[in-house]
């Protein structure tokens, strides 16, 4: 770069006088005012302090996490929320029944208790969610990140295959795998045929993200410096274009969870020897007339579970996108 | 124009052809007999087994398999249904309900969706939209089952209003219940991306401009906030097909509607597999040629699409 600027201007002006080519004004002449003090102590802030202190004050946030923590809770410990086993004595004298001594919620068709049923089908719901949320979020960054940081004949590929997996709505390929798969259903496999279709959604919000912030000085700053691509993509595109992959993780453990009910209610889902809403939800079905709480009770839990997961999702979108954060 | 139409349809082959060999991959190439899992906990006959095995051209190479099945696709051949009944022949008759119950859900969801954004829009941060956002919420939470499930006990047994299951013939009156539940998702949606949108037009200068030339809101809020408002919705609409198919299949099953996702919804209720995947391939056609449709339209709606890559 060549340089211009040679040293300190030669017309230098004295304060307090009049000399040079233009007037300053005198010291006493007006006043000093205060400039606004530079606060050197205050907290350094970023997208995540930032975020942090707009979610905290939303009640929203609260009302969300603390049904979620509650919903983590009866997944990891639903011993301490029933002693009553889910399975074992069904009575069918109590086909039907309503709430009695220590069956707060009554009994299912086949006389098992309702309340212990919802308690212990949690953790299946959950578990359902993390895994398909692990493969999507892995396989979303994976295609998304490569895609969108390497451009070119890469993104072609790989956004082409993700195009593929995209015109397929994922519910009706989870549909068709299970079918397949009638002998292997257990959790995992469902997960599985939920997740492999499930991810193009992730690998897309990525890329653009990433599209975007590609370009940025700090990039330039690091190629500059020496540093690899791949390492560049590593250690400093990545972490600054993880925020909507978050958000969109959130949303699409919520959708994880209607899969996986719907799925276990069309009966191509989970075995019957698995504790699941949506299964709950298909034997409960034929009998809505005479017995409307055997379906409306695990669909509530089903229901405030994505909720929580949807309206968090929520949240943290308004707070990490000063655009969502406008509109509210 | 032309060359737009031309470059989007010879995008959409490759996809075409991944997403048949996909549904066929699923189904053929996985671990278990897929014959054998046709009779579910049954031992089959092994001449019969032998015979599906040649009818299914099972005992030919893997992609001899497929180029069968791709060729039989573009012949308008999709198979035979599980009762032996060609899956054309149920298509040319149960489409026509499904047409009906899914043009009455996007008159429904479009229609109500965009007034009640709109008015959200223009009040933001009024009772009003506080509301609606809160009810689009949990409606977005709702699993589409447990909304025909409650849709049908609350309309349908408790008040009376509704029969139900549909009736044969599936005649309008019948079909607005379903519609509705079939609706309501995307109507949230609809609502919260329509508000968004109204929220962030009124705020541009040519808004402004409208407003201080004289013009009074009855002219500015349709002719410049909403029209310029209605583009992010055209595009949901299109991607959210998916979910309506899903949606009817579901619906369908539940009220008996007797459509293409109610086919399906049976053919997966009783485990007849080949159905199933006759069907879901009609389904994702549809949904890929709905896709390249709505593609031209906002083409021809907007001039840059057409230029940009």
């Amino acid at each position: 770069m060549s340089s211009n600027f040679t040293g300190p201007p030669t017309d230098v002006t004295t304060v307090g006088g009049r000399s040079g080519t233009h007037y300053v004004a005198p010291l006493d002449e007006t006043p000093l005012v205060g400039v606004d003090a530079v606060k050197v102590a205050e907290k350094r802030s970023n997208l995540w302090i930032d975020a942090w202190q707009d979610v905290r004050r939303r009640p929203m946030f609260w009302i969300s996490a603390a049904l979620i923590l509650l919903v983590a809770l009866v997944a990891l410990f639903p011993g301490i929320f029933t002693q009553t086993p889910p399975n074992n004595n069904c009575i069918l004298g109590n086909s039907n029944g309503g709430p009695a001594d220590g069956h707060p919620l009554g009994f299912t068709k086949q006389g098992c208790d309702i309340y212990s049923r919802i308690v212990h089908g949690t953790s299946t719901s959950l578990s359902v969610g993390f895994i398909v949320i692990v493969l999507t979020t892995t396989l979303g960054i994976l295609f998304g990140a490569f895609a969108g940081f390497y451009g070119g004949w890469v993104d072609a590929v790989l956004s082409r295959l993700g195009d593929i997996f995209f015109s397929i709505p994922y519910i009706l390929a989870a549909v068709v795998i299970m079918s397949v798969l009638s002998q292997y259903r257990s959790v995992w496999s469902i997960s599985l045929a939920i997740g492999v279709f499930a991810w193009p959604s992730t690998a897309r919000v990525l890329r653009s993200e990433i599209l975007r912030v590609k370009n940025a000085d700090f990039v330039m700053a690091s190629t500059a410096l020496g540093l690899s691509r791949f390492k560049i993509l590593l250690k400093h595109v990545l972490p600054n274009s993880i925020a909507p992959v978050i958000v969109i993780t959130t949303i699409s453990l919520a959708g994880a969870i209607v899969a996986e009910a719907s799925l276990s209610f069309l009966g191509v889902g989970l075995g019957s020897n698995i504790m699941s809403w949506g299964n709950d939800i298909n034997q409960a079905q034929n009998d809505l007339r005479s017995a409307p709480q055997t379906l409306i009770l695990p669909s509530i839990a089903l229901s405030v579970t994505v909720f929580a997961f949807i309206s968090l999702g929520e949240v943290v979108r308004d707070a990490l996108d000063p655009k969502a954060r406008a509109l509210r | 124009m032309t060359g737009y139409i031309f470059r989007r349809i010879l995008q959409a082959i490759p996809v075409f052809m991944g997403t048949t060999f996909l549904i066929y991959f699923m189904v053929f190439a996985m671990p278990g007999d897929p014959i054998v899992a046709l009779f579910g906990d049954k031992t089959p006959n092994p001449a019969v087994v032998a015979q599906l095995r040649a009818q299914y051209h099972l005992d030919q190479p893997f992609i001899v398999q497929y180029l069968i099945y791709l060729g039989g696709i573009f012949r308008g051949d999709f198979g035979l249904s599980f009762s032996g009944e060609p899956v054309t022949a149920i298509l040319a008759r149960t489409f026509p309900v499904t047409a009906r119950l899914a043009i009455l859900a996007l008159l429904f969801e479009t229609f109500f969706g965009i007034l009640v954004g709109l008015i959200s829009g223009l009040r933001k941060g009024k009772l009003f939209d506080a509301s609606s956002l809160a009810v689009s919420l949990v409606l977005i939470s709702l699993p589409i089952f447990v909304i025909a499930f409650v849709g049908q006990y609350v309309f349908g047994v408790w008040l009376g209003w509704a029969r139900t299951t549909v009736g044969s013939g599936a005649p309008l009156q019948d079909l607005i219940l379903p519609a509705l539940v079939l609706a309501s998702v995307s109507f949230a949606q609809i609502v919260r991306l329509t508000r968004a949108s109204v929220i962030e037009t009124s705020g541009l200068d040519f808004v402004r401009t409208a407003y201080s030339k004289g013009l009074s809101s009855r002219r500015v809020i349709p002719v410049h906030i909403l029209r310029n408002s209605l583009i992010p919705v055209v595009t949901y609409l299109a991607t959210d097909f998916g979910v309506l198919l899903v949606g009817a299949t579901i619906t369908e099953g539940i009220f008996n509607v007797p459509g293409v996702g109610n086919t399906l919804y049976q053919a997966i209720i009783r485990g007849e597999g080949p159905t199933v995947v006759s069907f879901v391939t009609v389904m994702v056609l549809i949904y890929l040629v709905v896709n390249i449709l709505v593609d031209l339209f906002y083409g021809l709606l907007d001039p840059r699409i057409r230029y940009v890559k």
